[in-house]
């Protein structure tokens, strides 16, 4: 079973056939869950705390804005952690505001640094392209349960 | 601020969405609620919320996978079932993070006809749904735009 990072990290189709092939599926909600679940001092509307950006200092400059680097505390062990990435581009529900539009864009190209096997492919839009996604994923999971490159 | 205690430490929250012309998130209930087994299970317009022990969540997770394989799609979730800085009782409105759900529930049917064509096992398309190249900005335009605002 491989640690899978998928992108947009909060995609339920993507979580979904992740979990259904066999592998498990790295996103948000694994880092958020770490957050809420771990003792602190109270910072709403989420437990992070003034110690993300911090923590975010190993995946982006100081210069950075600690928006990012807040976000990158919560993605970057998960792309450290991943053994490959599914990442769906052009995905229109992954948009934001400045700070989750550079964390995103920070994330693709940690993951294309990264080495690890990506496959990339867009959405859906009609029954044939559907049959097509699933399809490209199926074998790019199971190339990975074979220990072959994607 | 205030000291933070975290609630439902060290359990799980799947979320489980039903598109499905044969079940409705109401029937997905109570037929998940003869397996639950202690875990915490809240009813949604779109499917189910489960939360519990790591264990007995994957495992009443593939009870429910088991209902109806293709329309029922699964992951994870950050937040517990209720929690103050989520729940729309205590902000109005939609919960965050519903738009994007909402947004990837209307390519699930797409999803449902790929995993059929795979359970098929028909001859299954080589080629994903490649991402389009955006074309660039047109030199011409971009001189435009400067000599707009010069």
């Amino acid at each position: 079973m491989a640690k899978v990072f998928i992108y947009p990290a909060t995609s339920l189709i993507l979580s979904d056939l992740v979990a259904r092939f066999g592998h498990k599926p790295l996103g948000a909600a694994l880092g958020i869950r770490e957050r809420i679940q771990t003792a602190g001092i109270d910072s709403p509307p989420l437990q992070i705390t003034p110690e993300e950006p911090k923590r975010g200092l190993k995946y982006a400059a100081v210069e950075v804005p600690s928006g990012v680097r807040g976000r990158m505390a919560i993605y970057g062990p998960l792309i450290e952690e991943a053994e490959a990435a599914v990442i769906v581009t052009e995905a229109d529900l992954a948009f934001g505001c400045m700070g989750c539009a550079r964390t995103d864009e920070l994330i693709l190209f940690s993951l294309r640094q990264s080495g690890i096997p990506i496959l990339e492919l867009k959405y859906p839009t009609n029954d044939e392209e559907g049959v097509q996604f699933v399809a490209a994923i199926k074998k790019f999971l199971d190339n990975l349960s074979n220990g072959g490159e994607a | 601020m205030t000291e933070y205690v975290p609630g439902y430490v060290g359990t799980v929250t799947k979320y489980v969405f039903v598109e499905s012309p044969h079940m409705t998130p109401g029937e997905l209930a109570l037929r998940a609620y003869e397996v639950s087994f202690g875990v915490l299970i809240k009813e949604t317009c779109f499917g189910l919320q489960v939360t519990g022990e790591p264990e007995a969540v994957d495992s009443l997770i593939a009870e429910i996978r088991s209902f109806d394989p293709n329309h029922i799609f699964i992951k994870d979730r950050g937040f517990p079932p209720g929690d103050p800085r989520r729940c729309r009782a205590n902000l109005g409105g939609a919960r965050p993070g519903y738009l994007g759900h909402e947004r990837e529930f209307r390519l699930l049917h797409y999803i449902t006809h790929g995993l059929k064509a795979l359970e098929q096992g028909g001859e299954m398309p080589e080629t994903a749904p490649s991402p389009g190249k955006k074309p660039g900005l047109d030199i011409r335009r971009l001189q435009e735009l400067i000599d707009e605002e010069s």
